[in-house]
């Protein structure tokens, strides 16, 4: 059993939770994710690793409910235990194993949207923690979905953009990016781009425009996520690679992101209807017209 | 009077009943059954059944004793050899092993080896009979990686000896491919493997889930850190190869392991688990493997029909006999001397067909079996 030490909520349904995983917690990397598994029933869940502290063994995750399974982690709370808790998955970010001095040589921008600003700390803090102060964008729908703003202004300079204008300044990540680069003279080497799927597409159409390389983080559906099973496969280039062992970075300029969303919606009407009959419980009754329910 | 030359039948479930339901196909033998198969033994002296099999259970010794009704002695017989009884004498290939070797089967019916296997591991079980842990124990600590029917074997067997023997499996659950793999009405999780594992837990064997060698912790950690004087890697097959036809990213196209996994480790045939799984009504299954029988039975349980599309004739289909005749029974389609060329979807990208073309077969091949070409 893995014990969640804290939990959280960081924004109107963003979730932290820091739980012990020593295994974990001595070998992650930037760019890592874990799978967890709430009980003897749930789902095999991967998430994001948010941050981690090698001494204390601990891990800490952040997340946003969707579907049923996801719906039921936010249940719970400090003292609780996770099932399993297995990690750390996939490969480190590439800069993980750069030439530091080299490194310190680029210029670097992150684009972050919503929860995946979550997946960006990490690597902002690991570059930092190396001498390197990267520029990121954070894109959030409103104000208060904006999250870990005083933990990214502390490894980072900081840029925050809300669709609806209710926070900084209006607009989408990708029109930071495109002001920083036409109108303030900034330059980039190097982007990394994570959040929804569509943001990512739409951050690497922007950066092939203003021919910045530019690394994506993949969240497909996955099962086991050590390579077995390839649900989470996806076409990179001419190439088919499990984001689970291959990724799940990738070269976001290569990736044929509408088949990746396109598999992305293979199990929606069945997370609907668990998630109907989920929150519905006891006074479910059978309307989401597939459980047989008695009316 | 029976005849000598032909096995004791065993007892299974009705097929349209089996093909709506995961419970295990074959019941096995009773008490009876075994003691009269049993006599059909001969007892070799040179036997060659022993040397068919991989891990060389004295099959003759074993039968002798269930003849006479010592189950519990022919048990540890077996288990001199062999740590996994109940699931071997389950899903080994036995008509190419022990079986293929009986001198009976020159003139008749082998001797029904892996049924007995079965019955004597299940009788142990029911009567609580477990493998009998090493008397001392020497103090070596021993890594074994994977906790698949390779790995609980090499644990069992180093256990028996005195070994400190700690599993490390990746998932979250012990068994690799008799878990995620084979399917319930094949090999029963918990009736069978459950067993068979805590039989293994029973001789002192550790078993640690949710650690990924190389990711979790390294074998140079496991050894200078952790004090593991050797280490067994039994990690098992690896990532899953596709075919390379157009269409294979559509949504409703799966490895085998991916419908299998969702299927047997994540029970997705069960209401109360929350794997979700995606079949369709009518289902292709590439290959003839007895992976593919086994994707091919769980679809039609989950309510598909069911084609086994294969490019070889019925002769070369690699799936066990038993298999094959089990998915006909059930009411599997074979399409054989058929190869999918691509993979038809709708604006959606959700499968809709498969396209294929007619084969026949050629010359034959490296492995020894004709070479399927397309039918001009």
């Amino acid at each position: 059993m893995y014990k969640i030490l804290k939990a959280e909520t960081l924004a109107a349904n963003i979730f932290r939770m820091e739980v012990e995983a020593p295994r974990v917690a001595k070998h992650c990397l930037p760019g890592q994710f874990v799978i967890v598994k709430m009980d003897e029933v749930g789902e095999r869940i991967p998430l994001t690793i948010c941050d981690y502290d090698r001494e204390k063994g601990t891990i800490t995750i952040v997340f946003m409910p969707i579907g049923e399974s996801t719906q039921k982690l936010k249940s719970l709370q400090a003292g609780d235990s996770f099932m399993d808790f297995v990690g750390p998955l996939g490969k480190p970010s590439e800069f993980c194993s750069e030439d530091i001095e080299e490194l310190k040589k680029k210029r670097i921008v992150f684009v972050a949207g919503g929860v995946g600003t979550a997946p960006v700390y990490p690597q902002l803090k690991w570059l930092h923690e190396h001498g390197i102060t990267a520029d990121a964008i954070v894109g959030a729908k409103t104000k208060d979905l904006v999250i870990l703003e005083k933990e990214m202004s502390a490894v980072s300079n900081l840029y925050i953009t809300t669709d609806d204008g209710s926070y900084v300044r209006k607009g989408m990540g990708t029109d930071v990016l495109r002001d920083l680069v036409q109108n303030q003279g900034k330059q980039y080497d190097v982007c990394v781009a994570i959040g929804p799927m569509i943001m990512m597409k739409f951050v690497c159409l922007l950066t092939k425009e203003l021919g910045i390389p530019t690394i994506v983080s993949m969240n497909p559906i996955m099962v086991d996520g050590t390579g077995m099973c390839g649900a989470c496969r996806l076409t990179v280039g001419n190439e088919v690679k499990f984001a689970c062992v291959d990724g799940p970075e990738f070269d976001g300029h290569l990736i044929n992101f509408d088949e990746a969303m396109k598999r992305q919606q293979m199990y929606k009407t069945e997370e609907g209807r668990a998630l109907l009959r989920f929150q519905e419980g006891s006074t479910h009754h059978g309307g989401c017209g597939q459980c047989g329910g008695d009316k | 009077m029976t005849d000598v030359l032909k096995r004791v039948p065993v007892r299974e479930q009705d097929p349209k009943v089996r093909a709506t339901n995961f419970d295990e196909v074959c019941l096995g033998y009773n008490k009876e059954e075994a003691v009269e198969e049993a006599q059909r033994c001969l007892t070799c002296k040179n036997a060659k059944c022993i040397t068919g099999c991989p891990v060389n259970i004295n099959i003759p010794a074993f039968i002798a004793q269930v003849k006479e009704g010592n189950f519990e002695e022919a048990y540890k017989i077996i288990g001199e050899s062999s740590a996994l009884p109940a699931v071997c004498g389950r899903v080994c290939p036995q008509e190419s092993q022990c079986e293929g070797k009986c001198i009976r089967g020159i003139k008749g019916d082998a001797v029904s080896i892996g049924k007995l296997e079965r019955f004597v591991a299940d009788w142990a079980k029911e009567n609580g009979i477990k493998p009998v842990p090493a008397a001392e124990k020497n103090g070596h600590k021993i890594a074994v990686i994977g906790s698949g029917p390779a790995g609980l074997t090499c644990a069992g067997d180093l256990a028996k000896l005195g070994y400190d023997v700690t599993i490390f499996e990746a998932l979250h659950k012990a068994g690799g491919v008799l878990s995620y793999g084979i399917p319930e009405f094949r090999l029963p999780k918990d009736k069978v493997v459950a067993e068979e594992i805590e039989n293994v837990k029973s001789l002192g064997v550790k078993i640690e889930t949710n650690v990924i060698i190389g990711k979790s912790v390294t074998i140079d950690e496991l050894m200078q850190e952790e004090g593991y004087e050797a280490v067994f890697i039994g990690s098992g097959a690896g990532l899953p190869m596709f075919m390379g036809i157009p269409g294979e990213n559509a949504n409703g196209v799966f490895s085998a392991n991916e419908f299998l996994t969702r299927n047997n480790l994540m029970k997705s045939f069960r209401e109360d688990y929350d794997t979700p799984i995606a079949h369709g009504k009518k289902v292709a299954v590439v290959g003839g493997g007895n992976v593919a029988m086994d994707a091919a039975r769980t679809a039609l349980r989950l309510g598909a029909e069911v084609h086994v599309i294969y490019r070889r004739s019925e002769a070369e289909l690699p799936a066990r006999a038993e298999e094959v005749h089990h998915a006909k029974e059930e009411g599997i389609i074979f399409d054989l001397l058929t190869n999918p060329v691509e993979i038809l979807t709708d604006e959606k990208d959700w499968v809709t067909g498969i396209r294929c073309v007619r084969m026949e077969l050629g010359e034959p091949d490296a492995s020894g079996r004709r070479r399927p070409v397309e039918v001009p």
